[in-house]
């Protein structure tokens, strides 16, 4: 019996070259080991939480003032293509995509039939027939889902057309982000598109090196300018390396990542948002677009415009605290009379405001900007300041209005 | 909701070890570093170290633990005349990914804190056997100190948590 369960281990080990709880590797992997990444098990996917040449916070700096590259192949890229995608898209989400340029992108939520987010993505309209949508890894399975079931139910609706999904594994396609300041620098070297056309929330297919064919959009999760990249596993890392060659980029991982979005005060989903939770009370109304509060054809609108028409209970607001630990995932927000308001969903230092960050709910009477909290960490009370969101400013790359 | 929790998880990686797994470079520093160790400093499964001197024990937290929390930002140290039973929550370590409790390792009354470590949290990073120590206690069962992890078992406690990792 021992025998033989040491030789089937080392037969699993062979087999599968890491540690199996280490989780699914992306293209840059092995690129991530030899440049000194820590990888841990992210929700199923091996990624780095950072680089050794960094601590989180100085890689979150760097970002904030050079750029740095982030690994996101574990995200969801989903190409949707065929007549009437713009109508099959909008059944399940709340944006306006009738009304959204070709090669523009919106953030949307997925909600069910009780308002609650599902899911939030990012959909890029590539044409009125071509859709290309990146969404949650942690909500990969579930999002395949929700997509599949809808075009069976519209295709019942639609007998006539002809929409396709294709969903892409991280062997498939890769996806990187180039996130800072200096991101524009570095990828304008070595790419044939124009990035100075490129607005943010707008996408372009562009040569990069020698690799042809890379969907360039210009969001990310940082709240700075920069880049999202797809392109062909095989040739991930070698523009990985392309563009680390370049002046002030480093890599930077998951640690960076989620202090990056706290300060820019972007939801983490499972964290800050889910499905008991709906646009509303997430300060995420923004994404129900008029044009479909007006038709109310999407899952949960009874709910969202009920909310929108007359409040909710609860609001995501972000608090801000000067001393003390930061408050993070669970604790509890209260009043100046020490009565519970909410809790924290995400919080942590941030590393380019020298203060503490979070978000969390509260009452809504309780959530206009200045309100004082109280903050529940470990059983001491800490004073806080609900305090608008971004923390920092975010320094996308938007064209200049004209003057009205 | 499930899986989303990942960053959660880094908070508690400290208790439960796991959750950090890059790894082979750490043991090599271990080994380096561990000719500059003292025989008689004794560590925890949750990675404090104590140095015990007469009845007065000095508690910190080991290089493996404060490379795994990464930046210290904050620490919460427990105040003096507090009494403590071992493995109590007594306190907590943040840094930008992660909050991490401390726990004393022995029973007794805490009869000093570091307070250069309040005001400068990152002499635990960078000095975590020396200048960056937490507290001290006064032990009320020296016979505690004996039972826990010396430097070798504490390697191989590591070293096997890496492996099953």
């Amino acid at each position: 019996m021992l025998g033989k369960r040491l030789i089937s281990s080392k037969f699993i080990n062979r087999f599968f070259s890491s540690k199996p709880s280490l989780g699914e590797k992306t293209g840059l992997y092995d690129f991530h080991v030899k440049n000194g990444g820590k990888i841990v098990n992210f929700g199923g996917f091996a990624l780095p939480v950072q680089y050794s040449d960094q601590s989180i916070a100085a890689s979150h700096v760097h970002t904030r003032t050079n750029a740095s590259i982030f690994d996101v192949s574990h995200m969801l890229q989903t190409e949707i293509k065929g007549n009437k995608c713009t109508e099959y898209l909008e059944s399940i989400c709340t944006a306006d995509l009738k009304a959204l340029p070709s090669n523009s992108s919106t953030l949307t939520v997925f909600t069910n039939e009780n308002g609650g987010i599902l899911d939030d993505l990012i959909v890029t309209k590539i044409t009125e027939e071509e859709f290309y949508v990146v969404s949650n890894a942690a909500m990969k399975q579930q999002d395949q889902q929700i997509m599949t079931e809808a075009l069976k139910d519209f295709k019942t609706r639609n007998t006539n057309t002809d929409i396709e999904l294709k969903f892409y594994q991280p062997k498939e396609r890769g996806l990187i982000a180039l996130q800072g300041p200096k991101a524009i620098t570095a990828l304008q070297r070595l790419t044939d598109a124009n990035l100075s056309e490129l607005y943010f929330m707008t996408s372009t297919i562009g040569k990069i090196g020698n690799v042809e064919r890379c969907r360039i959009t210009r969001c990310g999760y940082t709240g700075e300018d920069g880049f999202e990249i797809s392109m062909p596993t095989q040739r991930q890392v070698e523009l990985t390396e392309l563009l680390l060659e370049q002046e002030d980029v480093k890599m930077a991982g998951l640690g960076a990542r989620d202090s990056l979005r706290l300060e820019a005060g972007l939801c983490l989903y499972g964290s800050d948002i889910d499905q008991t939770t709906t646009p509303v009370e997430a300060a995420l109304t923004w994404l129900v677009a008029k044009s479909r509060r007006q038709a109310a054809d999407f899952p949960g609108a009874n709910v969202i415009l009920e909310h929108i028409k007359t409040g909710c209970g609860r609001k995501r607001v972000g608090i801000t605290s000067h001393s003390g630990p930061p408050a993070r995932h669970g604790s509890k927000i209260l009043d100046e009379n020490q009565k519970e308001l909410g809790e924290v969903t995400s919080g942590c230092p941030g590393p380019s405001l020298g203060k503490n960050v979070a978000m969390g709910y509260v009452s809504t009477e309780n959530s206009k900007v200045g309100t004082k909290v109280l903050l529940k960490i470990r059983d001491k009370l800490y004073e806080g300041v609900v305090t608008k969101m971004p923390f920092v400013p975010s320094r996308y790359y938007v064209k200049a209005k004209s003057n009205k | 909701m499930l899986v989303s929790r990942v960053f959660l998880d880094f908070s508690l990686l400290l208790n439960k070890t796991q959750a950090f797994k890059s790894v082979s470079r750490n043991r090599r520093r271990f080994i380096h570093l561990s000719t500059n160790w003292l025989a008689d400093r004794r560590f925890t499964d949750k990675h404090e170290w104590i140095e015990v001197d007469g009845k007065v024990g000095t508690i910190g937290i080991s290089h493996y633990a404060q490379e795994a929390l990464g930046d210290v930002v904050y620490a919460q140290l427990p105040d003096p005349n507090t009494k403590v039973k071992q493995k109590d929550e007594c306190g907590a370590l943040e840094s930008v990914k992660a909050a991490s409790e401390i726990f004393s390792p022995v029973s007794g009354e805490i009869i000093a804190k570091n307070i250069e470590v309040e005001e400068t949290p990152s002499l635990i990073n960078s000095s975590c056997y020396e200048k960056g120590w937490l507290f001290k206690v006064e032990l009320s069962d020296t016979a505690e100190v004996t039972k826990l992890m010396t430097e070798d078992q504490y390697k191989e406690f590591l070293r096997t948590n890496e492996e099953q990792q």
